[in-house]
């Protein structure tokens, strides 16, 4: 047992209901007891999806809890079948059913006898894998289950489109800015000549996953969800992928060059295979994919001219501390470090499964690494660095309103603000001016910070203590405080958390204007 | 376009619908209220959710919630930001390792409750049971006493699982719990001079003390009545205010403010619900602490308040002062709201069990009810409010609407494309698509967390009510209401 209040991470059942809902025409029945349906709740909230949610519950009560669900689940399934004629129904167990053990699969090949849908069982064990997990398996078993089906159909379609093109995988509901990141890559592809060939899950019908293979390769812009479809494909077909995410003007670029030397290898291979005339020479406007990438990043692109303008000087070794999935964290970390000269005194993410990974990533970027789900450990660690500004989920923020420490939203989990209306993706080349807009507008803006520093700060309130520990035992004489007062609003939190540091280092238990002082100077 | 699934009841429905909208055939006195049940695939909070408001109502009380990311996942997300002002309710969570029993659930709890108790201190720590430790068959029950005794600090096993209650039952199940709580005797009777700490350590009094109880029938004037169910405390003000307007005390409430002010209960005390979902709680304070219930209408609404203080009145022989005039002035200050909605059509899905004094209420402000959906309805605790309902609709002329208890969500929306109501009341899962579908809807679970009891609140209700509807007037003339390609 664990004591917890927060999770980073929802459980399994939550990421396979995503990728199903994520798809047109999927309907996903829950295998669950009452009330455990509140995924249609976030979506319908978060996402303000105007469309009922494809998601039901076969409901698990006192009477399935004695009797077994017998045929309860089979007719829901049915039942769904008719009424909504899906494509695919797809079972989903949940913590529940995983420790009732009914056997669900005998259920699924029932049902699927007498429905004209597809029927599967979402193959995830709730104990074991999280929702970002059981996402990325059950996007890669619905891929396996319709390339399988056709393969036996025999109506694959092994030739590849004569234009280059791309699979688009792991852009789906409820992720962070997904949708807009997702335009954004399509700019991209189309700016580089290259087809779209099928975006999944987000939109997509599992009637096309069998036009996958015809794609000249895989693109999968996010580390959490996709890249077990990209292997399968991979292995099976042969198809290549770019799982190089285009974040930051650096990344984007070094993805660009990725998708352009897999379109060039498969163009070769096309050649030996068929000797038909085909052009595969460089589709590339603009004369080619450096003059493309230049023209982006110093001109289309306000990122680049951003960090070499004076505004962005006033960041330089600011300390920051990053926090969020792996993906976002891993990104935001090498923008922040080599795009804008920030401090990352400490990155981290709570996709503890993908650790190596993101230790790698980050390696040389930031002084230190955190790996953890836990939000306490990451408050205590972010108290104790006081960075100035931080950059996490909703809740880092709400860690910095408590230690006022501004705070930009880099990845999930998220609130509604965080679905905006406008334009906001965090990919490609829009992507890295959204990013400037949210590090910049983070931190305090650079002449407000001299003047207040100057003329002692517009503050003048009580001394806030905001310190995550009540414990203190030290006292402060009236001057030392009143010389406290004196200290910019921002910063004071600091400077007397620094005072006590000091003093306690240094056993002394009462804080005049001389230990102030002396604090400062052990210090600088 | 998908095949329209018929539901077996739509040619009926369609008579009713005329029935309504004519308005002219005469309601009989005879004519009953149709109860149906349907399959029970329908909407709702799981009933852990009470642990939101509970644990901010019950100031000094932590609530563990002994389940799985499932229940954790849905904390924080439907209870939205109340995690970050360091709330005193937290996961017990399940691992992999207690589900196969590997680990020994006692010594698990026992630590974690020693963790709250060094972190928080609380006065009492309310275990919620959930599906999983149904399934798994934790004994709470058992336990709870053994390690209460360890750590020293109360502690209360409420059932509040999905598989057995919705929503807002889940309060039911707390309350339940905690009536067994409740002293038996006024700490002052017989521990006079002690310190009156000891208080909150019910069964303790109870067992002790049985020679004190016969002092409690002399020079009371008034027999000891006590409240049940979680308002506010500005509303629960506002409750006793009224009834002390008739020259009645409250003595006390469940759920009190802190674990130790639990009011007194025993045979000489009569209890009165304020929420129609209590009905677990009902019964055992009349078979467990031998209280007398008074059965009233739910003071919902003025027409309901003023009910359920007659029904208290006339149960303590008093004769009601000058609640008519409270009751017609309050109705004439909503005149501006009631203009919005009189002969609107509303539509209850059901998922909290207010629904039934929520229809009533509106029934009586000139709306007409077509459906009202209701997880569970408890006939005996809920028939005042029935006949009530009942009354009303033979009153304002308007037909008996359907209960629908255990409703199916599919089905009432093929209804509500039928019907076409001028407001549908539901859960947050289906509001935004209804509305994408121009159809007008207000979210049900405000009402869970609105202040909606009493007099001064009815203005509160029709703000809710009527919000949607004003929505539209603002709107309407824009022309773009339904937002789904057909």
């Amino acid at each position: 047992m664990k004591l917890a209040y927060w999770m980073y991470a929802g459980p399994a059942h939550i990421g396979t209901l995503r990728v199903a809902s994520s798809f047109k025409n999927v309907h996903a029945i829950m295998h669950a007891p009452l009330g455990d349906d509140y995924f249609n709740v976030m979506r319908s909230m978060l996402e303000r999806e105007r469309d009922f949610t494809p998601v039901t519950a076969s409901i698990v009560d006192r009477h399935v809890l004695a009797r077994g669900s017998q045929e309860k689940v089979v007719e829901n399934i049915s039942r769904k079948d008719k009424e909504e004629e899906p494509d695919l129904i797809l079972l989903t167990p949940t913590c529940t059913s995983s420790i009732l053990q009914e056997d669900l699969q005998n259920f699924v090949e029932r049902a699927s006898l007498n429905c004209q849908s597809d029927v599967i069982l979402a193959d995830v064990n709730h104990y074991r894998v999280n929702e970002l997990q059981a996402a990325d398996r059950t996007l890669e078993q619905i891929v396996r289950f319709y390339l399988d089906k056709s393969k036996n159909q025999s109506v694959q379609t092994q030739n590849k489109t004569l234009k280059p093109s791309a699979n688009i995988i792991g852009i789906f509901t409820l992720g962070f800015h997904n949708q807009h990141d997702c335009r954004e890559l399509k700019r991209l592809l189309t700016d580089l000549n290259i087809q779209i060939n099928e975006i999944i899950p987000e939109g997509g019908s599992v009637q096309n996953l069998k036009n996958l293979p015809k794609a000249w390769f895989n693109l999968v812009p996010y580390r959490e969800i996709g890249l077990m479809t990209a292997l399968y494909l991979e292995k099976n077909f042969n198809m290549p992928y770019v799982s190089t995410t285009p974040m930051g003007i650096i990344d984007t670029a070094v993805c660009i060059r990725e998708i352009c030397q897999t379109i060039q290898q498969v163009a070769l291979t096309l050649q030996n295979q068929n000797s038909k005339d085909q052009s595969f020479e460089n589709h590339l406007p603009f004369g080619g994919v450096e003059n493309y990438i230049d023209r982006q990043t110093r001109f289309v692109s306000q990122a680049a001219w951003f960090s070499r303008s004076i505004d962005c000087q006033n960041l330089t070794g600011k300390k920051t501390v990053i926090f969020g999935d792996a993906t976002h964290a891993a990104y935001i970390t090498k923008i922040l470090a080599r795009e804008m000269g920030l401090r990352v005194s400490c990155a981290g993410t709570y996709c503890k499964h993908d650790a190596d990974w993101f230790r790698e990533q980050v390696q040389g970027f930031c002084d230190d690494v955190i790996i953890s789900d836990d939000h306490t450990q990451v408050g205590d660690l972010i108290a104790k660095l006081e960075p100035s500004a931080i950059f996490g989920t909703q809740m880092e923020r709400h860690i910095g309103k408590r230690l006022d420490i501004p705070c930009g939203v880099i990845s999930a989990p998220v609130h509604i603000q965080n679905f905006p209306l406008g334009y906001r993706p965090f990919l490609g080349y829009e992507g890295t001016n959204q990013i400037a807009d949210l590090v910049y507008n983070s931190f305090t803006l650079g002449m407000e910070d001299h003047l207040l520093e100057i003329f002692n700060g517009h503050d003048t309130k009580e001394v806030i203590t905001k310190s995550l520990s009540t414990e203190s035992g030290l006292n402060w004489t009236q001057q030392a405080q009143k010389e406290l007062n004196n200290v910019p609003g921002f910063v004071r939190g600091k400077v007397k958390r620094n005072v006590e540091k000091y003093a306690r280092q240094q056993k002394i238990t009462n804080i005049t204007i001389d230990i102030m002082y002396a604090a400062k100077e052990a210090n600088s | 376009m998908k095949r329209l699934h018929i539901d077996q009841r739509s040619f009926k429905i369609l008579k009713y619908k005329k029935k309504t909208k004519n308005m002219t055939t005469n309601i009989l006195s005879n004519e009953k209220i149709v109860f149906e049940c349907e399959t029970g695939n329908y909407h709702t909070f799981c009933p852990i959710s009470c642990v939101a408001w509970l644990y901010q109502k019950i100031e000094d009380s932590f609530f563990l919630v002994i389940g799985t990311k499932t229940c954790g996942y849905f904390l924080q997300n439907a209870l939205g930001v109340m995690i970050f002002a360091e709330p005193r309710y937290a996961m017990a969570e399940l691992e992999e390792s207690d589900i196969s029993a590997q680990l020994n659930d006692y010594k698990e709890l026992k630590r974690i409750c020693f963790q709250i108790k060094q972190d928080r201190n609380p006065s009492v720590i309310v275990w919620i049971g959930t599906c999983t430790t149904e399934i798994i068959k934790m004994d709470l029950e058992g336990m709870a006493p053994n390690i209460e005794k360890e750590i020293q600090i109360p502690i209360v096993v409420a059932r509040a699982n999905g598989l057995d209650y919705a929503f807002t039952q889940g309060e039911d199940t707390v309350l339940a719990a905690l009536a067994q709580r409740c002293p038996t005797v006024p700490a002052q009777l017989n521990r006079r001079g002690e310190t009156p700490s000891t208080l909150p350590d019910g069964e303790k009094n109870s067992s002790t003390l049985e020679g004190a109880k016969p002092l409690l029938h002399s020079g009371n004037k008034q027999p000891s009545l006590v409240l049940f169910g979680s308002v506010p405390n500005t509303v629960a003000t506002q409750l006793s205010n009224e009834l002390k307007l008739q020259g009645i005390t409250v003595n006390g409430w469940l759920p009190a403010q802190r674990y130790n002010e639990l009011p007194v209960l025993n045979e000489n005390t009569y209890v009165c619900g304020i929420n129609p979902f209590l009905s677990r709680t009902a019964t055992t304070l009349m078979r467990r602490k031998k209280c007398k219930l008074i059965g009233a209408p739910f003071p919902i609404g003025p027409d309901g308040t003023r009910c359920w203080i007659e029904k208290i009145c006339s149960v303590l022989n008093i004769n009601p002062n000058n609640l008519l005039e409270r009751e017609t002035n309050i109705w004439n200050n909503l005149e501006e709201y009631l203009k919005l909605i009189q002969g609107k059509s509303v539509f209850f899905m059901g998922d909290n069990l207010l629904e039934i004094s929520l229809a009533r209420f509106l029934i009586r402000c000139g709306m007409i009810v077509y459906e009202i959906g209701i997880p569970y309805l408890d006939k005996r605790f809920q028939a005042c409010e029935l006949t009530l309902l009942k009354q009303t609709c033979i009153e304002m002329k308007v037909p008996m609407p359907r209960i629908v208890e255990k409703p199916d969500n599919y089905n009432q929306i093929q209804r509500i494309r039928e019907l076409k109501p001028d407001l549908v009341i539901t859960g947050l899962s289906l509001a935004n698509p209804l509305e994408a579908r121009g159809i007008t809807t207000k979210w049900s679970v405000e009402f869970t967390f609105s202040q909606i009891h009493g007099f001064t609140n009815a203005r509160d209700i029709l703000e809710l009510v009527t919000r949607p509807i004003r929505r539209n007037t603002n709107l309407t003339s824009l022309g773009w209401n339904t937002l789904v390609l057909k």
